[in-house]
């Protein structure tokens, strides 16, 4: 994965940089297996290697797929990403270790879950429960927020379209 | 591409399972992993695949721009009135229990229709703006 990332950035290619960005969610959706989060592994794989690879590929198609020269040096980008970076591992430090039972997310809602909820939902994936049950009115949201995406990209490219044609 | 043979007959054999993958991700939700947002991933790459393939115009016969643009209201539509069922029964808004006369079934049937709804919204706008880059392509062709 870091070396996809490094050639990622250096490639001038965006035909490569594309491809490469699929790849590099594949390897990301392996490393969702290995964390045991499989719904979010299929969905990496599916959106991040699959679809979106389509449709910069379907951008690449209007463009040039050499990138263009830098106007500006980099160092400023550069200095800001990484000082974001180091903010933010910095912030990590505080936050309890990677399954550690005793930390607060785990000792709020999860247990009850994790008991109750193939008794009160009769659905084993917990996953599922809590998405579409104890958290509906987030996935309501979250497909609102798709709607208006799409809804939003109609809006965009199809008045483009219409101008044109007269 | 069109006069391509190996890819016409490998995505003659392959978008079947691709369509019934998405169904099983979709159905089996419940059990294993997945759920209606994989699901209509799933089913609305299996239509870009075979636009790939043969062409955007036949996957416009096939599914046509209609149906994908109702498609994206109707899953918003579909979950909203599962929650308003809940209220038409007597429970709040979203509440599964009084779906049916068994409080798990209940459970069971809402979190199956919110699924639905998921992924026909999800479908729907994945192929609705697949369709709009690919057609952009094909206007500065001409």
């Amino acid at each position: 994965m870091a070396g996809a990332v490094v050639v990622l950035a250096r490639s001038r290619n965006l035909f490569a940089v594309v491809v490469l960005a699929g790849v590099y969610s594949f390897l990301m959706a392996t490393v969702l297996v290995a964390l045991d989060a499989v719904d979010v592994a299929m969905t990496e794989a599916s959106v991040g290697a699959g679809i979106s690879t389509v449709l910069f590929l379907g951008a690449l198609y209007l463009c040039k797929s050499e990138e263009a020269k830098p106007v500006h040096k980099p160092w400023l980008p550069l200095a800001l990403s990484i000082a974001v970076a180091v903010t933010l591992v910095y912030g990590t430090l505080g936050l309890p270790g990677f399954s550690n039972i005793e930390s607060p997310i785990h000792q709020h809602v999860v247990p009850r879950y994790l008991t109750e909820g193939v008794k009160e939902t009769g659905v084993p994936n917990i996953v599922t429960a809590v998405l579409a049950s104890y958290r509906g009115y987030d996935t309501l949201g979250e497909t609102t927020v798709v709607f208006t995406a799409g809804a939003g990209v109609v809006a965009l490219l199809r008045r483009r379209r219409r101008e044109r044609k007269p | 591409m069109r006069s391509d043979l190996i890819l016409r007959v490998v995505a003659k054999l392959l978008i079947p399972f691709i369509l019934l993958f998405a169904l099983y991700v979709q159905f089996h939700g419940d059990f294993g992993p997945g759920g209606g947002f994989q699901a209509g991933v799933i089913a609305a790459a299996a239509v870009i695949f075979y636009a790939l393939i043969f062409g955007l115009a036949d996957a416009r016969r096939m599914v046509p721009e209609p149906l994908v643009e109702s498609m994206m209201a109707l899953g918003v539509l579909t979950y909203g009135s599962v929650g308003l069922a809940g209220l038409l029964l007597g429970g709040n808004y979203l509440d599964y229990f009084v779906l049916a006369h068994d409080t798990v079934h209940g459970q069971e049937r809402g979190i199956f229709w919110v699924e639905v709804g998921v992924a026909i919204t999800v479908s729907g706008v994945m192929l609705k703006i697949f369709y709009m880059f690919a057609d952009r392509g094909k206007v500065d062709d001409e």
